[in-house]
């Protein structure tokens, strides 16, 4: 079995191809019918859940500061264990990133995209037996709206004008259209609580799978089954315990002896390593975040957009992902959307490395002399060996960069978004618009390119409101050719989430949405004893 | 030639004729609240001298300017600086440490459950280290130059020249990975019965007492070797004492007070220093709870540990000044 068919058997017993794509695909890879037809069998096989036992994470990014306020989570770790105890009104498809029904049933748009209705399901118990009602959903957004929040969420919800109940649906008015109202809502920090967690927003108390038992911020929390869960396509196992591991060795040490069933973060330099041991499964998941570098299209010498295509030519992507990621990530394109995202504009032609056309642009510039270009080990991992990288394959296209390795405490405020030409790293959004409009709208705060174009914006707005899919993706594609070509932004690649599980951990999804599954590792598989 | 009247001596200085040994224990006190007194203007001003707040390193990705001014009202970030330390003094004198910022738990609780932690595995460290180093280095006095003393030196030097986290990551690797005979992580919380602490602590506790070994061990057997040159030693010998005897009678009560300040200063060591052994092994002590703390400048909480940390060592110095200062006489009159 070669390793796309690996690939497909893993896709079926994750539940995520029909047997039909699978021999389809099989077939295609040149495998006979009936050995096709037999691993799907097989692997579907695999894929019949198995119930109970004690699952164990150790998960990096816990810390003694870690609040249980769904409204002020931050960590991984605690992005996880909300998951385990929380449901949002909406979530989104594993594989295409579509905003699906969790606690809302169903929406409706106006045809404006300004008013969203969206029915309550009914039936769900909280964990202390009250049941879940419209004023508990209008009471959580409102606290997470209000001006005076210091919720994580607040940014996102921004453009809610109005909340309120209309008989047993939620109506919210937005101060414009946006035609992804609903997986706004998937954000982690809208978990509904009673009462909105107003009366007490440490409760943890939620609708989800699993009730927490216990909670020590940055070393543990642990929990046990929901028995009254209103889903019965998650929560496999009877109890589980999330353990702070904040060191690296730490973690691959307790998965390769067994003692935790799966962690995060792999560091893509030891990954290989950890490969070798015989109970590891190495999981890689396609992710939104990517690496930058970035140039101020408002300031010399980058107000030259020949300049600026002489350097974005000039970047060796694939070695990037080579040497920097250590292969565990996709070549970017120079927009910061890539195939994760719902309405990706394909067709898009890759740009590749080319010093001859990089040459070209450089000598129409007119520019001369060095650019200098500021980094730090912060900025991502390998950040200053991937400026080293970049200013090697700089120089074979007559490029002189000059690197400056800066501190560390202070690049956020000191170099990043305040120099011409820096390193950067950006974490993915739910939505192309939100993606957007936080770095490239030029009224944005963290429009890092100084990217300042009224067509652009123009064309977002009007992208946000349109609720005909077909139309939406045209612009989209209009504003990933803008930002490409005219935009400040070298994007040579997207790094994968890359985490690890022993081997028996079943039904793991490659959640497109964040990493983890979208943190909701542990609702999602089993243990195979 | 008449003696100075009684009356012309200051009345401190004849308590402290009269009580030689309390006047000096007295003093250490005192110079050791004002230490730390100071301790805490540095710890304030240094929180204060670092690049970014609370507001925003909390917040990161997701701060947007409203949050981050709705926070720094919230906690009064906005008034003057000595304000606040004269605040934070007032109730930490009195033992209360006030709120976390990031988590909203009462400081003074979280670290009475993380310094317990850290302190059970320092005191456990110490029990183990203290005896066998001081051991250990009378028998390799016993035997110098022989065997068994060359041996006790090469692993000891070893020892001290790895890094903890390396010898860490050995005992993991052989006793974890390869044997599976220890428990790891070694996560310790507050159900969890005594026996299993026990079991969780093993390896951070060989750890930290490979760390500490080698330096006890060698200062005791430099301290015994030099009082064995001294010509009372040479008497014990030609009045027929066995070696071992004139060791352990003779020789160490001698040279306690070097081994009480190299002990002291391992002790200090493991309950402050033990941040890597606890970020390697995952265990929630104090180290783990101050550098989780600093990342996201949680001011109430770093101050917090900093000063206890502070107030540890310098208790521990005090400890050993006037144990030492007990055990030999001379140290009474000061030159």
């Amino acid at each position: 079995m070669n390793d796309y068919t690996k690939y497909l058997a893993s896709r079926v017993t994750a539940g995520g191809l029909s047997r039909r794509e699978f021999i389809g695909r099989a077939m295609a890879a040149g495998i006979t019918l009936a050995v096709a037809d037999k691993l799907f069998t097989e692997s579907a096989e695999a894929a019949e859940p198995k119930r109970g036992g004690h699952l164990k994470l150790g998960l990096e990014g816990g810390a003694a500061t870690d609040s249980k306020d769904p409204a002020k989570f931050l960590s991984q770790f605690m992005f996880c264990v909300g998951r385990c105890w929380g449901d949002m009104l909406v979530e989104s498809d594993p594989l295409t990133g579509a905003a699906v029904p969790a606690l809302a049933e169903s929406w409706e748009p106006s045809k404006d995209a300004v008013t969203w209705t969206f029915k309550i399901r009914k039936g769900v118990k909280f964990h202390n037996g009250k049941e879940l009602t419209i004023d508990d959903v209008v009471a959580t957004l409102n606290r997470h709206t209000d001006k005076k929040s210091e919720s994580g969420a607040l940014g996102v919800l921004g453009s809610i004008k109005e909340i309120k109940a209309d008989g047993g649906n939620l109506v919210l008015t937005l101060s414009e259209g946006n035609a992804d109202m609903p997986l706004l809502l998937s954000d982690y920090h809208l978990v509904i609580q009673p009462n909105g967690g107003v009366d007490d927003p440490l409760a943890s108390i939620g609708t989800g799978p699993y009730k927490l038992t216990s909670f020590e911020p940055g070393v543990r929390a642990t929990f046990e089954k929901n028995k009254d869960d209103w889903r019965s396509d998650r929560g496999y196992v009877d109890s589980i315990e999330i353990i702070g591991m904040n060191d690296a060795t730490a973690r691959i040490a307790a998965l390769s002896s067994g003692q935790v069933h799966y962690i995060n973060r792999v560091d893509p330099k030891t990954v290989n390593l950890l490969k070798r041991a015989p109970n590891v499964e190495i999981l890689s998941t396609a992710g939104r975040g990517h690496y930058v570098f970035i140039m101020h299209c408002d300031k010399a010498p980058f107000d030259n957009n020949d300049l600026r295509l002489a350097l974005k030519y000039a970047m060796d992507r694939e070695t990037m992902v080579q040497k920097i990621l250590g292969g565990y990530g996709k070549v970017g394109n120079d927009f910061p959307i890539n195939s994760t995202y719902a309405l990706f504009p394909e067709g898009i032609e890759q740009r590749t490395y080319d010093p001859d056309k990089a040459a070209f642009h450089y000598k129409k510039s007119g520019h001369s002399g060095s650019v200098l270009l500021r980094t730090s080990e912060v900025a991502f991992p390998g950040a200053v060996d991937a400026a080293v990288l970049y200013q090697e394959s700089c120089k074979k296209a007559g490029i002189d960069i000059e690197v400056k390795r800066e501190p560390g405490d202070g690049y956020w405020t000191n170099v990043w978004n305040v120099q011409p030409f820096s390193t950067s790293y950006w974490g993915g959004r739910p939505t192309q618009d939100q993606m957007y409009s936080t770095a490239y709208l030029s009224t944005a705060d963290w429009n890092d390119t100084k990217f300042k174009r009224p067509d652009f914006d123009k064309l977002l707005l009007q992208a946000r409101a349109e609720l005909d899919e077909a139309k939406r993706k045209d612009m989209y594609r209009a504003m990933a050719m803008m930002v490409r070509d005219e935009g400040g932004v070298i994007l040579p690649m997207f790094n994968d989430f890359v985490n690890a599980s022993t081997k028996q951990v079943k039904g793991y999804v490659h959640d497109i949405g964040n990493d983890m599954s979208n943190g909701y590792v542990a609702t999602r598989v089993w243990l195979d004893a | 030639m008449t003696n100075p009247a009684p009356s012309n001596i200051l009345p401190g200085l004849r308590f402290r004729q009269r009580f030689p040994l309390l006047a000096l224990i007295l003093e250490r006190f005192v110079l050791s609240i004002v230490l730390l007194f100071a301790v805490s203007i540095l710890i304030f001003g240094g929180l204060e001298a670092l690049p970014g707040d609370f507001a925003t390193t909390y917040l990161g990705q997701s701060a947007t300017p409203q949050a981050v001014a709705n926070i720094r009202q919230d906690l009064g970030l906005d008034r003057p600086v000595t304000t606040r330390y004269v605040e934070w003094l007032g109730s930490a004198v009195q033992g209360d440490f006030g709120t976390s910022w990031a988590s909203k738990n009462s400081v003074s609780e979280q670290i009475g459950k993380r310094l317990g932690n850290s302190l059970f595995l320092a005191g456990f460290a110490a029990v183990i280290s203290v005896p066998l180093a001081v051991g250990l280095g009378m028998v390799s006095v016993h035997f110098r130059n022989r065997m068994p003393d060359k041996i006790i030196n090469v692993i000891s030097l070893a020892a001290i020249s790895l890094p903890e986290f390396f010898i860490g990551y050995l005992l993991i690797l052989f006793f974890a990975v390869k044997f599976g005979m220890a428990t790891f992580p070694a996560t310790v919380y507050d159900s969890m019965a005594f026996s299993e602490r026990l079991k969780a602590i093993a390896l951070p506790t060989a750890t930290l007492v490979l760390v500490v070994l080698a330096h006890m061990m060698r200062m005791t057997r430099a301290a015994i070797l030099s009082v064995m040159s001294s010509a009372y030693m040479e008497t014990a010998e030609l009045k027929g004492l066995s070696a071992s005897r004139s060791i352990v009678k003779h020789a160490a009560p001698n040279a306690l007070a070097p081994i009480i300040n190299v002990v002291a200063l391992n002790l200090a060591y493991l309950v402050v220093g033990v941040v890597v052994v606890e970020v390697v092994f995952v265990y929630p002590g104090m180290g783990q709870y101050m550098v989780d703390a600093v990342t996201v400048r949680d001011m109430p909480v770093v101050q917090a540990c900093g000063l206890i940390f502070a107030a540890v060592y310098i208790f521990l110095n005090m400890t050993a000044d006037i144990l030492a200062i007990i055990a030999n006489p001379r140290l009474r009159h000061p030159r």
